[in-house]
């Protein structure tokens, strides 16, 4: 690991020192009066006071959206497309600012919230503009003259709830379908980052009518737990752990509504023989795949965190890929050219440790890493895990269980049908990687890992148009691509008879 | 003798008694998975819908602690020590809004612990 060293009097807060709730089109005050400090995890430092709601603000948001639905939803594709589109110019506008929101809520590096997160942000609502616009709804002709016509319509007012591990982004991913499908939304950011989303309804407030977007910050169980149980919402979106995600899926029933879940994975990333036949630029990219790890601190719900060698080639690749970790630049990220930077929270960076701790008890070797990052300066009240690599086998918890920390967890394999058990021994089922240059084999891999998203010969793309979800304890929906249309509408037949005779029943 | 499969240090006892003072009866359901995840959550009992596929792991001062049947297959040469840390996640955990969150560590067993387990 290596540390880049910046003082931060260079970096000026890009936020406000106080955000309301985002509700009717207008920023109000929490019906308590309460707000919550918001602490930025690279210095744990406070930046802000944000809106600690509960239920009452939950109750005014949901007024705003049905008083705004029925218009909202009479809209034609045209015009809420555009507005979307619109959406998209305004983000890409302002780029800068909400990545450089993003890096201090999150405590990811610049680098990354200006090359991945805020343009894959953008180019969502674009995507979901166009396929507002290119879709149909259907005819069934029946008889001669019986027709049944199928029409999409907007399921009415959505509950999102966002998790803080990519706070925008995963923002722009629940609300660019809901909106395309003509719903009005109340969303609930993360407690841990709460404050870039309110930069965000801030620069697109005029866009939308009044109560079409609201966004009510506050904790889980004060916030979004009355969200999630109110009978006035027609489908509840949530992304993050299994337990919750079971209560999300319990209050639903209650109200006999829909739910997309996203619940995280532990997702293996196999290397097979060939991949080191030569040193050349694939192999260069191959390793590269194994040290994706450590994108985003690792706080990915797809983190490559099981990674599985042929052991043929285990010592070849892992001294390369070794010397890859150990060359990440480690540092403030807020400053250029530094690949990682702090873990979401105190708590997480805890969680992350621990599991240190129990890899260890388990006899996992550390061959680089494991153990907090100490960075120097103001740096040092914040969050920082060393990108850690352990070496162990399937069955230990470290391989089981998702960390979401920069720790990945190796083992080899001697063939593939050894390769292919150890990648379905999991409870999840989000993301696999696969590399190698024999496309045979890529094909039977990518088809016999049960995970709804398998990467062949590359890693962490999510481009809009290919579609993310999970297998088994993983969710349920596919989010970044026109089918989550369907899971924001309803389908409408109406069956149609052009017989002017009667049947002659009665 | 059979070890506990749960335990709980001091912090965590204080914050489960400051909990039971504003809520009532409470439980634990360890969850799995990301954001959140790999963290015990705490509810009040009966919030939280039990089914066939959880498996009590013990308690913690009268306050039940449960895993999901595919998290225990690869917990259970391991013991559930219930601490705290600071934060304020949790989601519908009632540690949220704390101070403090509950955090799962772990002990692995000993080999005579798991014959007394019958692993």
């Amino acid at each position: 690991m290596n540390v880049m060293s910046e003082t931060s009097a260079k970096f000026a807060s890009p936020f406000k020192t106080r955000y309301d709730n985002f509700i009717g089109g207008q920023f109000v005050a929490p019906v308590n009066g309460r707000y919550f400090e918001n602490t930025t995890p690279i210095t744990g430092m406070k930046i802000n006071d944000i809106a600690r709601s509960d239920a009452a603000d939950i109750e005014l948001a949901l007024d705003a959206a049905h008083k705004a639905k029925d218009a909202w939803g009479r809209t034609s594709p045209t015009e809420r497309s555009n507005m979307l589109l619109k959406i998209a110019d305004v983000m890409e506008a302002n780029l800068d600012l909400l990545a450089t929101c993003e890096t201090w809520d999150n405590g990811k590096a610049i680098r990354e919230t200006m090359a991945a997160d805020l343009p894959l942000a953008v180019d969502h609502f674009r995507y979901y503009a166009g396929c507002l616009r290119a879709q149909e709804g259907t005819m069934s002709e029946i008889d001669a003259d019986t027709v049944a016509y199928h029409f999409h319509e907007p399921l009415g007012v959505v509950g999102q709830i966002i998790p803080w591990n990519f706070p925008l982004l995963m923002a722009c991913w629940k609300l660019a379908p809901a909106l395309a499908a003509g719903n009005c939304v109340v969303l609930k950011p993360a407690e841990q980052t709460p404050a870039a989303v309110m930069v965000f309804a801030e620069l697109i407030a005029d866009i939308l009518p009044a109560g079409v977007l609201n966004v009510v910050n506050g904790f889980g169980l004060e916030a979004g737990k009355p969200l999630a149980q109110s009978p006035r919402i027609a489908k509840i979106a949530f992304t993050g752990e299994t337990s919750t995600g079971r209560l999300i899926m319990q209050y639903a029933t209650e109200n006999l509504i829909p739910v997309t879940l996203e619940l995280g994975g532990k997702s293996p990333n196999i290397f097979f023989k060939d991949v080191c036949r030569e040193d050349d630029a694939y192999f260069d990219k191959a390793v590269e795949g194994f040290v994706m790890f450590a994108l985003n601190q690792g706080e990915v719900c797809t983190c490559p965190s099981r990674a599985l060698i042929q052991e043929d080639i285990y010592d070849e690749f892992m001294e390369r890929a070794i010397k890859r970790t150990e060359a990440i630049v480690m540092g403030d990220p807020r400053a250029q050219g530094v690949m990682m930077g702090a873990q979401a929270s105190q708590e997480q960076r805890d969680k992350i440790l621990s599991y240190m701790d129990i890899g260890r008890q388990e006899g996992a070797e550390v061959l680089t890493g494991g153990a907090a990052a100490k960075l120097g300066g103001e740096l040092d009240s914040g969050y920082y895990i060393q990108p850690t690599i352990l070496k162990g086998h399937n069955k230990m918890r470290v391989f089981q269980e998702e960390i979401f920390g920069p720790v990945v967890s190796v083992t080899t394999f001697k063939d593939e049908a050894d390769a292919m058990e150890i990648a379905n021994d999991t409870m999840f089922g989000l993301g696999a990687g696969v590399w190698s240059r024999d496309a045979n084999t890529c094909f039977r891999f990518g088809r016999g890992i049960q995970a709804g998203r398998v990467w062949i010969n590359n890693y962490h793309a999510y481009p809009a148009h290919a579609a993310f979800g999970g297998y088994k304890q993983s969710g349920i929906g596919r989010e970044t691509h026109k089918m989550m249309l369907d899971h924001y509408q309803q389908t409408k037949n109406m069956l149609v008879s052009y017989n002017p005779n009667k049947l002659g029943f009665f | 003798m059979k070890p506990d499969r749960v335990t709980a240090t001091p912090a965590a006892l204080d914050l489960l008694a400051a909990i039971r003072a504003d809520h009532g009866p409470v439980m634990f359901h360890q969850s799995g998975g990301c954001c959140d995840g790999s963290a015990p959550m705490c509810y009040a009992v009966g919030e939280f819908k039990l089914g066939t596929q959880d498996i009590l792991l013990g308690d913690v001062e009268g306050a039940e602690v449960y895993i999901s049947a595919p998290q225990f297959e690869v917990w259970k040469h391991s013991q559930l020590v219930l601490d705290v840390t600071k934060g304020r996640g949790g989601m519908f955990s009632l540690d949220s809004g704390r101070a403090l969150r509950f955090l799962s560590r772990a002990k692995l067993f000993t080999p005579d612990d798991l014959r007394a387990l019958g692993l």
